[in-house]
């Protein structure tokens, strides 16, 4: 395994409005050391991929701008989201969720109807206004181009859907709650080519109006789709720039051997 | 917008009721450490009476097989050797254990791995059927079965070890039955389909892959029949015969710790020796349930470590 030299980095500048950015964020499980000085700013109604090798650390970074890693692990250094710092404890990680939404590797849809799935969240906040619940089922199914194919059978289980459907329906489930921003773990890895062009497809759409953070192992959908790249390696992020340096110019040796596949 | 800033640092009906959820469960597990402490507390300071007050010495109690907590021997201590009941006790947990297990397991594995559908949908509700029955009908059933055919075939009074470990042996086999159907269900398919395509048997699929995958649940499946055995007070009461003999063999009348306290308990009078001794015998069951939930825990985390790639 080649080894490189983690102080060679390159962060570069966002100069867009910033949706969400980290500071210095630290990650330990126990003992381990696994996320170092996480330093990045996302920009607003973009798309940001984050790529690296398999426990390089990507997913765990992903579930700490949702305070996902409450309980599991120890999480340092500032998140900051509408100028506050969402990783403090006295934060109400409840609210900091629904404006953060996230999307899982495997498409987990609960064991309810479609309608049910869609709903469950917008009634756990209160929402009771019919129209108004009926509204954001049509929104959030159409904006997840599942709509079509499934607006005849919204009382059936979700549990019927194809794997692609389904993972279409979780984002749907996702963005009815009108979050900011919108953050996915690997949601195409489970699902063939076609359900990954229309996740690819639906991605697209979205960052018109929401900001998105991919994890990705597939390094072609992190160039098709995305605006700006993390290269993570063993806990640090090595390079991050527009998708386009990244892929066609990398500044970093890394890098470089990451993406032409001459690597570890 | 900044309605939602003020919102990210305030508390809501959501964090609220995460308060109130978390209050309620706090308060119901302290209540129920508060009781096990309680009782606890009290069996250990009835138990340990005999020793502190009424100065039995404790190595005594175990290895001494004179049990009169009424009497003196001739040099003036009480005589309160509980050897025999705790080797009774042992030997009919151990003997029906080691007769019901490999029943067990094979009923387990006929019910989970050859059955089809059907037939473990018939046999579920005949395990639960066993499980079900009160302990006083498996010793009337003992008593009046088990105890004229053991004297029929063997001689002596019919009671003893052997009765007992027979009664004993079809109530744990249900118990023991069923965990173990669990702890196989829960090997995944794909072990049994990864062995049957390297061209294994199905003999050696269950016998190499799927017995050594369960094997952690297997054995916590004894260890729980052996504590509902080492506990069981009335059915072996009925046939064990209840003499307080170090056992000779295994149809001479014996007693064990739990059947000692049922006949005795009523006898005595609180506060004095012959009731601290029963209890010093509960506190002895109660360290021996101690001991086999610790080593089921001690097994189960073993297992884990196992799982874990």
């Amino acid at each position: 395994m080649k080894t490189y030299d983690f102080n060679q980095q390159y962060i570069s500048k966002i100069e867009q409005e910033v949706a969400l950015s980290t500071e210095n964020v630290q990650v330990h499980y126990g003992k381990s050391h696994a996320i170092f000085d996480a330093s990045l700013d996302f920009p607003r109604f973009q798309i940001t991929s984050l790529i690296g090798a398999s426990g390089s650390g990507k997913s765990t970074y992903l579930r700490c701008l949702n305070r996902m890693n409450d309980r599991i692990a120890q999480v340092d250094g500032k998140i900051l989201y509408r100028n506050t710092d969402i990783n403090s404890k006295t934060i109400n990680v409840y609210e900091v969720r629904r404006h953060i939404g996230m999307v899982f590797q495997r498409p987990n849809p609960f064991a309810k109807s479609i309608r049910e799935n869609i709903l469950f969240a917008l009634k756990n906040n209160g929402i009771n206004d019919k129209k108004e619940l009926q509204e954001r089922l049509e929104t959030s199914l159409r904006d997840a181009a599942l709509w079509d194919e499934v607006k005849d059978d919204l009382d059936k289980s979700a549990l019927a859907l194809s794997g692609g459907q389904q993972q279409r329906l979780c984002i749907a489930r996702s963005i009815a709650m009108h979050p900011d921003i919108l953050l996915l773990d690997e949601p195409a890895s489970a699902l063939d080519p076609i359900s990954t062009s229309k996740i690819e497809e639906t991605l697209k759409l979205l960052s018109k109006s929401y900001t998105i953070i991919i994890v990705t192992h597939n390094m072609q959908q992190a160039s098709r789709i995305s605006d700006y790249t993390a290269f993570f390696h063993m806990g640090h992020i090595i390079e991050y720039n527009q998708t386009k340096n990244i892929f066609t110019a990398p500044e970093i040796k890394a890098t470089e051997d990451y993406i032409s596949g001459d690597f570890g | 917008m900044d309605d939602i800033q003020t919102r990210l640092q305030k508390s809501s009906r959501a964090t609220r009721q995460d308060y109130f959820g978390k209050v309620i469960c706090y308060s119901c597990i302290g209540l129920i450490i508060l009781l096990v402490a309680c009782i606890l507390y009290f069996i250990a300071s009835k138990g340990l009476a005999t020793f502190t007050k009424n100065g039995v010495n404790f190595w005594n109690f175990l290895t001494q097989s004179d049990w009169k907590p009424g009497d003196v021997d001739k040099y003036g201590n009480p005589q309160v050797g509980a050897l025999p009941m705790i080797v009774t006790s042992f030997s009919v947990t151990i003997l029906a254990a080691l007769l019901a297990t490999p029943f067990a397991i094979g009923t387990a594995i006929f019910m989970t791995e050859i059955a089809n559908k059907r037939g473990a949908k018939f046999l579920q509700p005949v395990i639960e059927l066993l499980v079900g029955i009160p302990s006083v009908v498996y010793g009337f059933i003992g008593l009046s079965l088990i105890v004229p055919f053991i004297r029929g075939i063997f001689g002596g009074t019919g009671f003893g070890i052997l009765s007992g470990t027979l009664v004993l042996f079809v109530m744990v086999l249900p118990t023991i039955t069923s965990l173990s159907v669990d702890s196989l269900k829960s090997v995944p398919m794909h072990y049994r389909q990864a062995s049957l395509a390297l061209g294994a048997t199905r003999w050696q699929t269950i016998y190499k892959v799927i017995l050594k995958a369960a094997a952690p649940g297997l054995l916590t499946a004894v260890i729980f029949g052996m504590a509902r055995a080492f506990g069981e007070a009335l059915a072996v009461q009925m046939v064990i015969g209840n003499a307080i003999l170090m056992p000779k063999n295994l149809i001479s009348p014996a007693s064990t710790l739990t059947s000692k306290l049922t006949t005795e308990i009523g006898n005595t009078v609180m506060g004095t020796l012959p009731n601290n001794a029963l209890w010093s015998l509960a506190l002895v069951l109660l360290f021996m349930s101690l001991l086999f939930n610790l080593i089921v825990r001690f097994i189960g985390r073993r297992g884990n470590i196992k799982n874990e790639r």
